[in-house]
């Protein structure tokens, strides 16, 4: 099962998870599982329009999923997604 | 040349240390165009430290305060963890002062800023992006404890010399720039020092003078440095009983003012300073008269990685 990593500033709203199994075969459907399990955290991933918060950045591996397939992304059963701050408005790991 | 000589060209020489402090206390003039004449705001720009930010101060003292009580000596190294600022000061006293310094930072921060800290000679550890600071500040705790003989940690986050440092400079400077008649103070914050020492001094001269802390609207934002207190780990120093109010910044607009201090202003500021702006203006937009003193942490450069800011 992939699991994605949630960053220190959003486990306020995972009640302390820091890694958590989810569901789904791409990166889109992973995020709805998330959603699912935790409502709180939509808004620091939508923005009111309901567009992806530039500020979530998410990550497989070293790459950011919009230089993938977005959220399209297939994810294989050990993959990893990483929830990384943007903390100057970029990000280039 | 005698040895007379040097020590009197010595005692006339300047110091990095003796330029710290001291900044200009610039007026805002354009971006405040629709505030009453009896409404004035004015930011201490601290990109004027020699090491090109306000966390100059603070470094500057919890090196200096170390020093004198034997926990930094010759065989030491200086370690702790930064986003940025506080380790580029680390890193310009440490190399004027013959301190090798060790500092743990996570990958994303900024291109620029990796690349001064490597210019300045840092041992530098980047951590895992997603534990941010407190990650980076979890690796130099079990570095310490590994080998305690070996650093000096210097602990910004929890070290007392950090908000002394504004207390003893910052705010005093700011009392005396405005002979007195700040009525409100406003501070973004990071590890929350400039607030504590800076607001701590002037409650002390005037308890009339409103202390306004800025932060984050989100806990996912773009303002590198600034801290969402509520969904982050507080830092030690830090008393939210200080401060009257918070105001809450927007992203978009704390960029969006970056530009225009620039273009309008000559001001080319970095983030927090345009987040510090948004703040005050906020505030100073709620009144018939005041002085708004706030603080302009460093300069645009190290941001100029960020297209999205100067588009």
């Amino acid at each position: 099962m992939p699991s994605i990593k949630i960053p220190t500033p959003l486990r306020p709203y995972t009640e302390g998870k820091q890694i958590i199994s989810i569901e789904g075969e791409t990166v889109g459907e992973a995020l709805s599982f998330l959603l699912s399990l935790h409502p709180e955290l939509k808004e620091h991933f939508y923005k009111e329009d309901g567009q992806l918060s530039r500020f979530a950045n998410i990550f497989l591996g070293n790459k950011h999923i919009i230089t993938l397939q977005d959220l399209e992304t297939p994810l294989l059963e050990e993959d990893i997604l990483r929830i990384i701050p943007s903390i100057a408005g970029g990000i280039d790991l | 040349m005698n040895t007379l000589t040097l020590e009197k060209l010595d005692m006339q020489v300047d110091s990095l240390p003796a330029r710290v402090g001291n900044t200009p206390l610039l007026p805002l003039r354009r971006v405040t165009l629709g505030l009453p004449p009896s409404v004035n705001i004015y930011a201490k720009a601290e990109w004027f430290n020699p090491g090109g930010s306000i966390k100059d101060r603070a470094a500057l003292n919890i090196i200096q305060t170390a020093i004198a009580n034997g926990d930094l000596t010759p065989k030491k190294r200086l370690l702790d963890s930064t986003s940025g600022n506080t380790g580029i000061a680390y890193a310009t006293f440490g190399a004027a002062m013959g301190i090798p310094v060790t500092l743990a930072l996570p990958e994303n921060a900024s291109k620029e800023r990796i690349a001064i800290l490597r210019s300045l000679g840092v041992d530098l550890i980047l951590t895992e992006a997603s534990e941010g600071p407190e990650g980076s500040m979890k690796v130099v705790r079990e570095m310490l404890a590994k080998s305690p003989d070996k650093y000096f940690y210097a602990n910004q986050y929890g070290n007392p010399a950090n908000w002394l440092a504004h207390y003893q400079s910052t705010g005093p400077e700011i009392f005396n720039q405005t002979g007195g008649t700040i009525t409100h103070f406003i501070a973004v914050m990071g590890t929350s020092g400039t607030m504590m020492g800076t607001g701590r001094y002037l409650r002390e001269q005037n308890p009339q003078i409103e202390l306004i802390a800025g932060q984050p609207t989100k806990p996912l934002h773009g303002l590198e440095g600034m801290k969402h207190m509520q969904s982050a780990l507080h830092p030690d120093i830090y008393d939210a009983q200080l401060h009257d109010r918070v105001v809450e910044i927007e992203t978009d607009e704390a960029y969006t003012m970056v530009r225009r201090l620039a273009r309008e202003e000559g001001l080319f500021v970095g983030l927090s300073a345009g987040a510090a702006a948004v703040a005050a203006l906020h505030v100073a937009e709620e009144l018939d008269e005041g002085v708004v003193v706030t603080i302009f942490p460093d300069a645009g450069y190290k941001y100029l990685s960020n297209e999205e800011l100067w588009r």
